[in-house]
């Protein structure tokens, strides 16, 4: 760089070339991701694509199809699966907003009643990953077991007589909607840690100072002060709730009447080897998400307080 | 309740009475048994060191900590008992504390739609043009400076007209020029709109330049209460003497006292104090006299009956601060003395042989305490270093 800039006459191209220079690092820094992103996200989304608009030839095997431009695909799929979507996004979001409810208080109480306590508050943080050292699968068939007809819950709620003896839970809407809020109660939680964490308790006092009750402080104050987490903890649960396809599955907490859309797309991907609907049926899952968190963004406002 | 709120608020300014209040957190007391009456209308100053108990003192009355025992009445109803938000009592908050995610004007209109006040938008920008920045009602918190958020904040409490506004050091943060103005415009903000002041600060000069009544608070307890010349011309304790301004302090023992005059003897010494000045008049005693008092020359002065002379002593220091110049004048047998002298175009340097004089009028006597941390030296940025 030195000799760079001797080599050149005015002061001014050597500055020009050292600004270049700078440039060029800060694009080879970010290579790896680029390339990262190309391989495994660009790639298979273009892919995914193709596939969508793929027909079967005259006399095709299972699962063999060629590239066409048939976009009956979607409307098929739009058709034959609308059932499912309506209650993959109505799962996902009773289980976000159960979620919330849970991971709130909980991220409040480790934000900030245990901030004079540093140590108690990292020991409670590793408690809401704890969960993770265990296989999310093995967690949610130990579920199913609890939950199962003669299990600990509904077995002893049988024998006091406290539900009908033909109680199910297990394959209801009501175990996949549990188990979709369990496994993705850290994912709410922190984020909004993460943001309670920061708030500054001094502008509740003022607020209290200000005639405001503790409800109308948290209302005013909290909540807006500790949106972004809550935008993000809502994020990270909906959108990989909405396209769960384990809890749903009727091999851990669901049957064949909870399905939601993950379920569909596995089966046809995986069973029925219909390739194009399965692509297509992603592609909308896609879609209505992306659609459904833009809004749901816009409407929040955070972008004034990021 | 509202009717009794809005009543409370019709008025303005009301009374504050604290009745044996102390305050015990795990380890220390914070106060400790303090009483105090505020009258409406007026300023009062809380003086003291950080640590002194003065903020938590402020936040028992905000209801923002509860007290371990006593009362607290505004306007003769008993509050003890009440939430921050059921009192009619608003502060200003060291940090400001203005929410970030609102603009100025509706942080000034918090208080005002909280009580429902039916044109909460009009009354919070004629808050903001009272503290001059109606111009940047539109604005965010963040937008703004130290000094104009310090006014917002000023705003947002007055706007409420409360019975008792409350200020927690609102001028700790701001330079001394902008705190100097903000004094003055404080003051004439607090005799514009009427309301009771209580001034928290560990600044001697704002407490003594805005304030019509001074408390100085130590170790939780109030040392001294009183109008501001009054505290600085009679300290009764040794922590007044040397906290609020400086202070030449001589431990004796009183050798005899009449009902006028009670002399002290200080080593080979003797001082006169008037006996109404004198807090002890047999025993140990402290006496002590400003060092603005203490006139400094190169030869004896004629002995007289109203005048106390000490020397001769040599100066050791002398240090020109523009006004005036300060004497460090050592004198056997008695402390170092210091002696601020107006600059009148003679400067005696140091080496000198001088002889200190003042009127024996202005001599104190306050009981003897063993001398502690603070002596002189108790400028703001040595108090704050001392603090945390």
């Amino acid at each position: 760089m030195a000799i760079g800039a001797f080599s050149h006459g005015p002061s001014g191209t050597a500055v020009s070339s050292a600004s270049q220079k700078k440039s060029r690092v800060a694009w080879f820094l970010l290579l790896p991701g680029i390339v990262y992103l190309l391989l495994f996200f660009l790639t298979p989304l273009f892919s995914l694509i193709l596939t969508s608009f793929k027909t079967a030839p005259p006399a095709a095997f299972i699962g063999e199809y060629v590239y066409a431009f048939r976009w009956e695909n979607y409307v098929e799929v739009l058709g034959m699966y609308g059932e499912h979507s309506l209650r993959s996004f109505t799962y996902a979001a009773i289980a976000t907003i159960i979620a919330l409810a849970i991971g709130y208080p909980l991220a409040y109480f480790i934000g900030v009643r245990l901030r004079p306590y540093p140590l108690l508050q990292s020991l409670a943080l590793v408690l809401v990953i704890a969960p993770f050292f265990i296989s999310f699968l093995l967690r949610t068939v130990a579920w199913k077991q609890l939950l199962a007809d003669e299990g600990l819950i509904v077995g002893t709620l049988k024998a006091f007589a406290l539900v009908p003896p033909d109680t199910h839970i297990t394959g209801t809407a009501i175990s996949v909607i549990f188990g979709l809020a369990y496994n993705f109660i850290p994912f709410m939680t922190l984020p909004l840690y993460t943001s309670i964490e920061r708030l500054d308790l001094r502008l509740l006092e003022a607020s209290n100072d200000l005639y405001a009750n503790s409800f109308t402080t948290f209302r005013k104050v909290t909540v807006p002060l500790t949106l972004p987490g809550i935008v993000s903890g809502t994020l990270l649960t909906f959108i990989p709730a909405a396209g769960d396809y384990v809890n749903a599955s009727a091999n851990f907490l669901g049957s064949t009447q909870t399905s939601m859309i993950g379920n569909v797309i596995e089966s046809n991907f995986l069973v029925l080897q219909n390739y194009p609907h399965a692509a297509s049926m992603s592609l909308v899952l896609m879609g209505a998400i992306l659609i459904l968190v833009s809004a749901y963004v816009f409407k929040s406002g955070t972008d004034d307080l990021l | 309740m509202s009717h009794n709120e809005s009543s409370v608020f019709a008025t303005g300014g009301a009374d504050l009475e604290l009745v044996n209040i102390s305050k015990v957190f795990p380890g220390f007391t914070a106060v400790d048994n303090i009483s105090l009456k505020i009258p409406a209308g007026s300023f009062f100053a809380l003086l003291g060191p950080s640590g002194c108990g003065k903020t938590t003192t402020l936040r028992l009355i905000s209801g923002l900590e509860e007290p371990t025992s006593g009362k607290i009445l505004i306007g003769g109803k008993d509050i003890t008992n009440t939430k921050p938000h059921q009192r009619t009592v608003n502060t200003v908050f060291q940090s400001y504390a203005l929410f970030p995610h609102m603009t100025i004007l509706e942080n000034v209109a918090f208080g005002l739609k909280q009580r429902k006040i039916a044109n909460a938008m009009d009354l919070a920008h004629q808050a903001l043009a009272l503290v001059e920045l109606d111009h940047v009602a539109s604005r965010k918190p963040s937008q703004l400076s130290g000094g104009q958020q310090q006014r917002v904040a000023l705003a947002r409490a007055v706007v409420n007209r409360p019975a008792l506004l409350l200020l927690d050091e609102p001028l700790g943060a701001l330079d001394l020029k902008l705190r100097r103005q903000m004094q003055i415009e404080l003051k004439s903000i607090q005799s514009e709109v009427g309301l009771t002041f209580l001034h928290v600060t560990h600044d001697q000069e704002e407490a003594m330049t805005m304030a019509d009544t001074v408390a100085v608070m130590n170790k939780g307890k109030i040392e001294q209460m009183g109008a501001p010349a009054e505290l600085y011309e009679l300290p009764k304790t040794r922590f007044v003497a040397t906290f609020l301004g400086q202070s030449n302090l001589f431990d004796g023992t009183v050798s005899t006292a009449t009902s006028s005059t009670v002399t002290v003897s200080v080593g080979a010494h003797s001082f006169d104090v008037p006996a109404a000045r004198s807090a002890v008049v047999k025993g140990e005693i402290t006496v002590g006299v400003r060092p603005e008092k203490i006139a400094i020359s190169r030869t004896k002065p004629a002995a007289s009956k109203t005048r106390t002379i000490v020397g001769p002593g040599n100066v050791i220091d002398a240090s020109f601060s523009g006004v005036s110049t300060q004497y460090l004048v050592d004198v056997p047998g008695l402390n170092t003395m210091t002696v601020f002298e107006q600059n009148d175009g003679d400067i005696v340097k140091a080496g000198t042989q001088v002889w200190l004089s003042w009127d024996t009028e202005f001599s104190f006597g306050i009981p003897f305490e063993a001398a502690e941390f603070i002596e002189s030296d108790t400028s703001t940025t040595t108090l704050a270093a001392q603090a945390k």
